[in-house]
């Protein structure tokens, strides 16, 4: 006898749960023959102002969490997505990518993991410093975490675009929000499992698929968040970003670069995009 | 004298909750969700109860009720600020022309473990310090072991003491296991003479719920329709987020109407409540979800 087929329902990752968005609403991707391969919801604002938050009130334990803690957890995250690379591979093809490329990606992606997990314990050290100044003080600075950050993910190489730009922002003890590749959602929300059995704590990472049209303009004008990063080149977009997100002085990055497979996409720079620096006067005996 | 206890409606667990999904499905928007807010925030007695308020604590929550936040125009002020007796003569002072009333606890709050000379001198007290409306807990163990007699004396001589102030009876419906007790202390509190009946303390958990507030709005429904007197209700702990508050109003609505929709009938027991009320109000004007960043802390 032959079994069912049993298809995956593509949900939304918030808080470290797999809700269905609120509205209700969804949204066909199609394959290159115009055969459906998943429906994806589609977030609202809603769901959004809720992943906020859940990400704002999960982002001070996780930046207190020890750096050789948040090292190994992206380590983690690289062996559970090692495990489960064929399914990635596969996931990719059906969404348009040669194989090779698909299969490029994916190691590319759990390499760029296992990158910044070693950076952990390390870029406090290579981004702070102790400052000369001519008064009686010990004047040095640290970098801090800017805190919730939003990203707006890569359309292409939407695996290894996506985790290229989260994976340096909470190796840094920020927590994020993600709005997945529009035309390719899949390996983002597969991705969401696997950040979900590495001992992420929930709502350090929280992935919203749907359209950047209803979204981008929520996520650069809430008030409640700290920075946020736009993957893209729609000047249009980065115009109206650069505007909503001057209302509480977020910090902006916009990665404007098509290719995420580079040598360049490896830096401890990548990491610095979400700090804040602190200095600090620290009164002393001449 | 003492009501009877034995002929009162009996509460189905599964049906309370049936019909509280509905009060909890009723889509309220845009203008109709802004009144609600603007009514909700003219509910909300601020509350403060800690071992550790200061009079610079009691002063600055004198302030944000008269002041919930300036850059808002068209807000009300919150209908009262509840403390602790010892703080009463502080918070009168710092409320002094406001309109806003005083309300303290009393009668050896939160646990009500006293004699009841004590409770009277704690109310006494609280009375002559100043406070317009006292909320009381009720003795629960006497509750528990069946003594009714002495719930419902305890709750008139209370009464007694108030004079002009107004009584708020705390049921503390946390620890009285089932809504059937709910619904026989609240019978207690009312004919007692309770101006309002008041689920919880907030030191015990669970604190408000909407089912116990279902029940005790019941209670009041039915005294209502027997005496064509008004008692008021205030659910009081974990109502913390606009959405749960616009709900108790819609459940305020349907069950009682019209008439309790206002800060004479009706009042939240809260303290964060505030903040969100506000940041839904500027989100409506600026429409940018709001940072707690940018609203004062008490």
């Amino acid at each position: 006898m032959s079994r069912l087929a049993i298809q995956k329902t593509y949900k939304l990752y918030i808080g470290g749960k797999f809700p269905r968005s609120e509205s209700g609403r969804f949204y066909a991707i199609n394959d290159s023959k115009g055969n459906l391969i998943a429906n994806m919801c589609l977030a609202s604002r809603k769901d959004f102002r809720n992943a906020v938050v859940i990400a704002r009130n999960a982002q001070s334990s996780w930046a207190n969490s020890s750096a050789l803690n948040k090292g190994q957890i992206l380590y983690r995250i690289a062996e559970m997505l090692e495990g489960r690379k064929e399914q990635f591979i596969a996931e990719l093809i059906a969404q348009g990518e040669t194989a090779e490329n698909a299969k490029n990606e994916v190691l590319l992606a759990i390499d760029r993991l296992v990158y910044f997990a070693g950076w952990s314990d390390k870029y406090q050290q290579f981004f702070s410093c102790i400052n000369p100044v001519s008064s009686a003080h010990f004047n040095f600075s640290v970098l801090e975490p800017v805190g919730v950050v939003a990203v707006i993910a890569p359309e292409k190489q939407s695996l290894l675009g996506l985790i290229s730009v989260i994976a340096p922002a909470i190796v840094g003890g920020n927590t994020v929000i993600v709005l997945a590749s529009e035309s390719k959602p899949l390996s983002a929300i597969s991705f969401a499992e696997v950040l979900n059995s590495s001992d992420v704590p929930g709502g350090v990472v929280n992935i919203l698929t749907g359209k950047k049209e209803e979204l981008v303009n929520q996520f650069a004008s809430h008030m409640d968040l700290n920075s946020i990063i736009y993957c893209g080149t729609d000047e249009q977009l980065i115009l109206s970003i650069s505007e909503l997100a001057s209302n509480n002085v977020k910090r902006t990055t916009f990665y404007k670069k098509n290719d995420w497979s580079s040598d360049s996409c490896e830096s401890p720079y990548f990491i610095e995009k979400t700090q804040e620096v602190k200095t600090t006067w620290h009164p002393t005996e001449i | 004298m003492i009501p009877n206890l034995d002929n009162l409606p009996v509460y189905d667990t599964a049906g309370v909750n049936e019909r509280i999904a509905r009060f909890c499905s009723r889509s309220i928007k845009s203008n109709s969700k802004l009144e609600g807010l603007r009514l909700a925030l003219s509910m909300v007695d601020l509350t403060t109860l800690e071992g550790k308020d200061t009079t610079g604590k009691v002063k600055q929550i004198c302030y944000k009720a008269m002041h919930p936040h300036d850059s808002l125009k068209n807000i009300p002020t919150v209908a009262a600020v509840c403390v602790y007796p010892a703080q009463v003569a502080n918070a009168v002072n710092a409320l002094k022309g406001s309109g806003i009333q005083v309300a303290s606890v009393a009668t050896a709050f939160p646990s009500g473990q006293s004699s009841l000379e004590v409770k009277l001198l704690d109310t006494k007290f609280a009375v002559d310090q100043g406070a317009n409306e006292i909320d009381m807990v009720i003795s629960r163990g006497q509750f528990l072991a069946g003594n009714y007699q002495y719930v419902f004396d305890e709750i008139v001589a209370v009464k007694k003491v108030c004079g002009q102030a107004h009584l708020k009876v705390i049921l503390e419906t946390g620890e009285l296991d089932t809504l059937d007790n709910v619904r026989k202390a609240s019978e207690l509190a009312i004919y007692a003479g309770a101006d309002f009946i008041k689920t919880s303390t907030g030191k015990i958990q669970p604190a408000a719920t909407m089912q116990v507030t279902y029940v005790m709005l019941d209670a009041i429904k039915d005294y209502y329709i027997k005496t064509g007197k008004m008692i008021g209700m205030k659910p009081a702990g974990g109502i913390s987020t606009s959405k749960i508050a616009l709900q108790y109003l819609v459940m305020l609505n349907e069950v009682l109407g019209e008439k309790w929709m206002n800060k004479n009938y009706f009042r939240f027991g809260a303290s964060s409540l505030v903040n969100d009320i506000l940041m839904q109000l500027v989100k409506a004007e600026t429409g940018n979800y709001q940072s707690s960043n940018y609203f004062s802390k008490d």
